[in-house]
């Protein structure tokens, strides 16, 4: 039986690693343990951030705030609607698409650099995290970055530890910028059109000085997955405005004209808009209640479609477009065709592809992240050796992290 | 005051002096390095004047291949390499040490690719900040990140100091807008990080080498975010009684929920000699001036300075100017953007650039403006107040020295003060040399030993960039 740890305060951390470093015992950091796939299933004892909880200091005029790292995120977002504010980066929310339980917390949010639609113009979540305090794999308490917007002093460990899914330290504080509420949000809607057209669309949207916050192309396939099935017939390609009433209303004028000529123009309401985004973040479509495969690929935004194009003529797969075509939300019908699907990414100018689902064992059989490299690969190695020497830190195996 | 140190230089290194020089000759092309005394002259400084060191060589390689060629040889020989764009840090980061090989990344300077579908371009490092949006600007596109030095700086060196400008406060500065780097690690590796699909798993590499000083490795070649223009841009005069007042504004716009995409905050001294200098229109009689800038249709522009006008209205301000047309808006910034150059004039300057809570605004003034007294000493503030990043420029006069050490003291205390409410030593221009020996003022001792042991996870020997970033003492054995 695995025992699971779970701290009080950054000195008990400290003696947990270096007690497990002693005892050379592994230790899985855990922050809601949201994902189910590795829960105990290496053995080895957990890190847990839950005792590690609540929001240390929020002040709203200057936008950012320091929150435990076991604090949930609901707990964060609640405090933030408070005063009109939210995380820009929209992290995804994975229960539903992985059927899984558990609380999300903020370190695991940004631990795994968790970002939704709005990130290709606003960021990932690594663009908001300004400072972490954390506990290394010798068990020293560290502190990285601070708690103003612009900091170039010395390096930036924060950025490490954003995405390092549990690989490199346990987080046990993060601070970090928020931004107030949008006053309005709609989204305009141009219907039928195919995957490329959409592409194209797109990129028109996002080269018009109108501020798209958002850039995704439902295919027929998918369309009535989203909104309970009221979105107009044929695929959605759909795109967000925020921003003060007068502005939006204006700025949409200016979108539905120029997307007049793609195809049928409508818009959405504030609250259909906010449903939408909020299904699109958390890949409502594919939250299907199966273990069929499901990949997570970001490539260039015109690469997208051609890459989903291209795997259609070999093999099952069903899709949709977030980030103006970049992010692929890809199921596949049977098997995750990993070697397939990575050829054609490096064919068509690279990326990388996620396995973000699949059942137990075809994901213990595939390489679910995008390899890197040998000498990319090898820097990863020596940074986690100087974070973490003994190796304690066993890192996500449901990801088969390895750096 | 002690004068700040530099690595003491390897007596090997110094002693094969013309044998590294042929070997050099021989690695590159004709015309591509450097050794003539006289003629390395030039690169014995970049914009923190005060300090001086004339290198061994300087390489000016004209592709990837050759610097990874002359980063190879200096890695096998222990050859300490300082990287080079422009050399226009404020920070001393680009000032090489006289064992050392500059490799200048000046002639690589072309612009390789513009993707308007996928709003990227990417660059060689040596292009400059301005001649990326200077590229894209007829099919109506811009590169955010605006660095006051943006004519001359480059995008390698931008990365290494991880820069920002006035517009950051709406778009980012460096590392938000830069999707991909092309490198040559310290073996002479050629790597490449991110590119135009988003965040490439794995650690998050490319983070890291911004803002890393040439120390890391060095950057060939950048892929970077282009947006697209808003319809309409348009700056605003607002001239207060006090910077206090003014400091509170700057507070409540942000707190109101209002992102202008630039809040640039002058006192007295420096409203002077930039009006001197440029004649932009900078009102007289006031003690603190904001140029707000919003930006989108003319309703949007007019919906949002209405807000912002009405919070000015709330602290007293006593001026507000509108720009009526494009040419007084660009007169409005070249008064912003000749700060530095119109104070350099008048005296001689040390720029700080410490960045502080938005809350502490108004007692960091206070608090700079007593230092300054204490010292006998002048200062003129202009810097971005929307994100907290101060530039107290601090006159004196670099003939007596005495006056420059006081300077170079006022200028510690006020980084200082800056770090002790919650802020950071430097915002934007980099620790270089210049704050250097305060880090341990901001981090504690483990913090520095973790930011060390990554630096080596790169650079085992610390070749690269030695004597910057880190204080000489206490560093880990190589
Ligand atoms: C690219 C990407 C890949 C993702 N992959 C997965 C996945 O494979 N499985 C999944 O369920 N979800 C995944 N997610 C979603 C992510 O898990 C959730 O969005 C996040 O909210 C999890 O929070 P949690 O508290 O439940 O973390 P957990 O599910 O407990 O942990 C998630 C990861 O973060 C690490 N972690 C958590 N807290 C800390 C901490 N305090 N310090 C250091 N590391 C910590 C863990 O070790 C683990 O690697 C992914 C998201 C993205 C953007
Ligand atoms: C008048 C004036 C105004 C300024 N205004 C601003 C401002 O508004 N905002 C701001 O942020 N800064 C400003 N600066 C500071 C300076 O311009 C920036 O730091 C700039 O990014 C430096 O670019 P550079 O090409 O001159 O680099 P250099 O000064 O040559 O080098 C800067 C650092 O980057 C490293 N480096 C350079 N090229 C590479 C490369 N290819 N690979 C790896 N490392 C490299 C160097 O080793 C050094 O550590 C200003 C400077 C001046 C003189």
């Amino acid at each position: 039986m695995s025992v699971i740890h779970d701290p009080l305060s950054e000195e008990a951390t400290s003696r947990i690693i270096r007690a497990a470093v002693a005892a050379s015992s592994p230790l899985e950091i855990r922050g809601g343990g949201t994902r189910t796939l590795s829960a105990g299933g290496a053995g080895h004892d957990i890190l847990s951030s839950a005792s590690l909880s609540g929001i240390v200091a929020y002040n709203p005029a200057e936008m950012t705030m320091t929150a435990k790292s076991g604090t949930p995120l609901d707990d964060v977002e609640a405090a933030l609607s408070e005063c009109r504010q939210m995380l820009s980066f929209e992290p995804l929310d994975v229960r539903a698409l992985l059927g899984t339980g558990g609380i999300p917390t903020i370190g695991g949010v940004f631990a795994t650099n968790a970002s939704g639609p709005r990130r290709f113009v606003a960021g990932a979540a690594r663009d908001s995290l300004l400072g972490v305090r954390f506990v290394n794999g010798s068990g020293e308490i560290v502190k990285a970055g601070g708690r103003v917007m612009k900091n170039v002093t010395g390096l930036d460990l924060a950025k490490l530890m954003a995405g390092s899914f549990g690989t490199l330290a346990f987080m046990t504080e993060v601070t970090f910028r928020l931004l107030p509420v949008p006053e309005t949000a709609l989204t305009v809607v141009v219907s039928d059109l195919n995957d490329a057209q959409a592409a194209a669309a797109m990129a028109t949207a996002m080269s018009m000085s109108v501020e798209v916050s958002g850039a995704a192309h439902l295919p027929e396939s998918v369309r009535g997955r989203f909104l309970g099935g009221r979105l107009a017939d044929g695929a959605a390609t759909v795109l967000r405005l925020e921003g003060l009433s007068a502005s939006v209303s204006v700025r949409a004028e200016k979108l539905t004209a120029a997307m007049a000529s793609f195809g049928p123009v409508g818009t959405l309401d504030p609250a259909d808009t906010a449903q939408l985004w909020r299904e699109i973040r958390d890949v409502h479509a594919f939250a299907d209640g199966t273990a069929r495969p499901v990949w997570r690929i970001s490539v260039a935004p015109t690469a997208g479609h051609q890459l989903v194009a291209a795997l259609r003529l070999e093999t099952g797969v069903d899709a949709f477009y977030d980030w103006q075509g970049g992010l692929v939300w890809l199921r596949m019908e049977a098997d995750p065709e990993a070697e397939l699907v990575r050829r054609y990414i490096k064919a068509l100018g690279g990326g990388h592809a996620t396995l973000l689902r699949a059942a137990a064992d075809v994901m213990a059989a595939t390489q679910v992240t995008q390899p890197q490299g040998e000498a990319i690969e090898a820097l990863n190695a020596r940074i986690k050796e100087k974070f973490d020497p003994a190796g304690i830190f066993a890192g996500n195996v449901a990801t088969g992290a390895r750096y | 005051m002690e004068q700040i140190g530099f690595l003491p230089p390897k007596a090997a290194v110094l002693a094969r002096r013309d044998e590294i020089v042929g070997d050099l000759l021989d690695l590159l092309p004709e015309g591509c390095l450097v050794h003539e005394p006289r003629e390395l002259v030039p690169f014995e400084t970049d914009a923190f004047v005060s300090y001086r060191r004339v290198p061994l060589a300087v390489a000016l390689p004209e592709t990837t291949a050759q610097v990874a060629a002359v980063m190879k040889y200096c890695h096998r020989y222990g050859i300490p390499v300082v990287p080079r764009g422009a050399g226009t840090s404020l920070a001393g980061g680009a000032i090489p040490q006289e064992d050392a090989v500059v490799i200048g990344l000046s002639k690589m300077s072309r612009i390789i690719d513009i993707d308007y579908a996928n709003r990227t371009a990417t660059v060689q490092a040596g292009v400059t900040n301005l001649a990326i949006s200077d590229a894209v600007s007829p099919d109506g596109y811009f590169y955010a990140p605006d660095p006051s030095s943006q004519l001359a700086c480059t995008i390698g060196g931008n990365i290494g100091m991880n820069s920002g400008g006035a517009h950051c406060l709406k778009y980012g500065v460096t590392t938000n807008n830069l999707l991909g780097v092309k490198m040559v690690l310290v073996d002479g590796t050629v790597i490449e990080l991110g590119g135009k699909a988003l965040d490439a798993p794995g650690l998050d590499l490319l983070g890291i080498v911004c803002g890393s000083e040439g120390q890391l490795g060095i950057v060939t070649e950048a892929t970077v975010r282009l947006i697209a223009k808003p319809e309409g841009a348009r700056p605003v005069l607002f001239g207060f009684d006090s910077s206090e007042d003014a400091g509170a504004c700057v507070a409540d716009i942000i707190g109101a929920g209002i992102i202008p995409v630039a809040i640039e905050f002058m006192d007295r001294p420096a409203i002077s000699i930039c009006e001197a200098f440029a004649g932009a229109g900078y009102p007289d009689d006031v003690e603190a001036l904001l140029i707000v800038e919003v930006e989108g249709s003319e309703t949007e522009m007019d919906d949002m300075l209405r807000a912002i006008i009405e919070i000015a209205r709330r602290h007293g301000v006593k001026v507000v100017k509108e720009s009526q047309s494009a040419t007084q808006a660009a007169l409005i910034w070249k008064g912003r953007k000749s700060a530095f150059g119109a104070t350099g004039r008048v005296a001689d300057y040390i720029c700080m650039d410490g960045t502080v809570p938005l809350s502490q605004l108004p007692h960091v003034l206070r608090g700079t403006a007593e230092i300054i007294e204490r010292h006998g000493l002048r200062v003129a503030n202009v810097f971005h107040a929307g994100d907290g990043n101060m530039h107290p420029l601090i006159l004196f006069n670099a003939n007596d020295p005495e006056d420059a050490a006081r300077a170079e003291q006022a200028g510690n205390e006020i980084l200082k003060l800056c770090v002790d409410v919650g802020g950071c030593l430097t915002g934007e221009h980099g620790v270089g040399i210049e704050k250097r020996d305060l880090m341990r003022h901001q981090y504690a001792e483990v913090d520095l030993n973790q930011q060390m042991a990554v630096r080596a996870a790169f650079d085992p020997q610390w070749i690269l960039n030695p004597s910057k970033v880190f204080p000489l003492e206490g560093r880990p054995a190589a």
